[in-house]
């Protein structure tokens, strides 16, 4: 097979992909709808958490930071602003506390920066759970609620929107950069690249997906508070979800987080009881068997045959 | 005027001085050799040089220019490039493409991708690596990675390449290779500054050698004069007295 053709193969499976994601709530039953929606929300977190972490080989724990961000932008402007204008803004506000963060992190390296990240979420999730206590009075808040089939397309446009980001980063010399960076710090700085600013600013953007997840979700629940918006269980899943898809292609973490959401809704529904455990060796056969995660096993398969 | 100069440059570890007021100026098209025994802070005053690490004290100007406090995407933007002397290329990243980064990080003027690209393969061709542009970097060869790392340095349009022991853990033949590579690369009127054990090499490569022992200058003149040089020997082979013991 030539290039050109798998070339056009490749889009007409993304456009075919798109139509149905599309057409799909027509035809189907509205739980379904719902389950796809926690799919696009777990596939936009895990793509935003790899378009910094993967290529920079950092590893950020505080997805649910940027996430929780979203959600309560989305808390407190629901009602003030047009819901489009309010899911920019949660955007924006991860946008601008992830520069933040990253200006405050800027020496961290390796396990540090893991750590780092993971104690901003804890740092987040109690300082706000004291401001309500103490401040505000009351703990958590209502979000405007909207329509499932709403959430689901909003979700769909967010996940579009990061996975070409991604796609198209990937394929630029930015994404080159922020590979180099992951592979030799030092060298990088030395050919003349501003590594402190790339670190920040691709932190930045991979945080701006999350709160534009994080504002249109926090709708679907309807009620928030520090716990449920900071959630550290979140810092993790797309970390797995990651690993699991495999990031050396850009449809690892798409594929990744899509089965492992599916999985995991399917465990949960059948085997209430051991649904941490199969869920478990699930993820720890993969792990073990195909460290590339299944862009491994799809790079075996398509060269075995010849 | 040097196109580098060093004034009084000192770094302190803790109570350790590393490097202590050490005075050295290097002229445009020259090729210097930094020689001294291990730990003699050879490695260090690159790495002061190139912003790798603050001088405690004293000044590194570049073209006149002050560069010491500089970070080292400025210093190398400016015009210093630099190889490791443990190879530190981007492994999994193409041959071609750890050239190609060199060309559109390196300098401050922007480039279209296939002008970087050319020019990263006019790199590799200098270095006889055209071949393997394809290859990922990890996987070629200790001699080419150093090679590959020199055509990294090259394709940042740097005027001075601190070349730290880049010749150190080659065959015979491949000494030859990297040793023909740095005369053309001088003859292409790069600045040199070069540290090296091979002492061969360096004898047949360099203008002027420059001496550092336990962080000070103890000898600088040409090639010839320092390998009679009293205190240079001693250094290196230490004294008759102990000889003597």
């Amino acid at each position: 097979m030539n290039t050109a053709t798998a070339f056009s193969k490749k889009w007409l499976i993304l456009i075919l992909l798109l139509l149905i994601l599309t057409t799909f709530p027509f035809y189907s039953h509205p739980y379904l709808v719902v389950s796809i929606t926690s799919i696009l929300m777990y596939v936009c977190l895990t793509v935003s958490w790899v378009i910094f972490c993967a290529p920079t080989r950092y590893m950020s724990l505080a997805t649910a930071t940027f996430f929780g961000v979203g959600m309560y932008t989305s808390g407190i402007l629901g009602e003030l602003l047009p819901f489009p204008l309010v899911v920019i803004c949660g955007g924006l506000a991860s946008f601008l506390i992830g520069l933040l963060t990253g200006f405050i992190c800027l020496r961290l390296r390796g396990f540090y920066f893991a750590i780092f990240t993971f104690g901003l979420n804890e740092l987040v999730r109690n300082s706000m759970l004291w401001w309500e206590a103490n401040v505000s009075g009351t703990v958590g808040r209502w979000v405007i609620i909207l329509e499932s089939l709403t959430i689901y397309y909003y979700m769909l446009v967010i996940v579009v929107l990061t996975v070409m980001v991604a796609y198209f980063l990937r394929r630029s010399r930015f994404g080159l950069i922020l590979f180099s960076i992951g592979e030799s710090e030092e060298a990088a700085a030395h050919i003349g690249i501003d590594v402190t600013l790339y670190r920040i600013i691709f932190f930045a953007i991979s945080c701006f997906f999350m709160g534009l997840a994080g504002a249109v979700m926090a709708t679907k629940w309807a009620y928030i508070d520090p716990r449920i918006a900071f959630n550290p269980i979140l810092n993790f899943t797309p970390v797995l979800m990651a690993l699991f898809g495999g990031v050396g292609e850009i449809y690892g973490p798409i594929l990744g987080a899509s089965l492992l959401t599916a999985i995991s809704e399917v465990l949960l529904s059948r085997f209430p009881y051991y649904y941490m455990l199969l869920y478990g060796i699930i993820f720890i056969v993969v792990i073990s068997f195909l460290p590339e995660g299944l862009v491994g096993l799809t790079r075996k398969w398509r060269k075995e045959p010849i | 005027m040097g196109i580098l100069e060093g004034e009084e440059v000192t770094k302190h570890f803790g109570g350790l001085a590393a490097v202590h007021d050490v005075n050295f100026e290097i002229n445009q098209g020259e090729v210097v050799g930094l020689i001294g025994p291990n730990g003699a802070g050879k490695t260090t005053l690159f790495n002061l040089i190139t912003g790798s690490l603050r001088t405690t004290a004293g000044e590194i100007r570049f073209k006149g220019k002050k560069i010491s406090g500089l970070k080292p995407h400025q210093i190398c933007r400016l015009g210093i490039a630099r190889t490791f002397q443990t190879v530190q290329l981007f492994g999994n990243i193409s041959v071609l493409d750890n050239v190609f980064l060199g060309s559109i990080c390196g300098t401050t003027t922007p480039m279209s991708t296939p002008d970087a690209r050319k020019k990263a393969m006019t790199y590799l061709e200098l270095v006889e690596l055209s071949a393997k542009k394809s290859d990922l970097a990890k996987n070629l060869p200790l001699a080419e990675q150093k090679r590959l790392e020199v055509a990294r340095a090259l394709a940042t349009e740097a005027e001075l390449l601190l070349l730290d022991e880049v010749m150190a853990g080659l065959t015979a033949p491949e000494l030859v290779v990297a040793t023909s590579l740095i005369e053309t690369i001088r003859n292409q009127g790069k600045t040199i500054l070069i540290v090296e054990h091979v002492m061969q090499a360096i004898m047949a490569i360099c203008d002027r050698i420059i001496v550092l022992h336990h962080g000070v200058v103890i000898a600088e003149g040409k090639p010839r004069e320092i390998a009679k040089n009293k205190t240079v020997i001693e250094v290196y082979l230490g004294t008759d007295d102990y000889a003597k013991h």
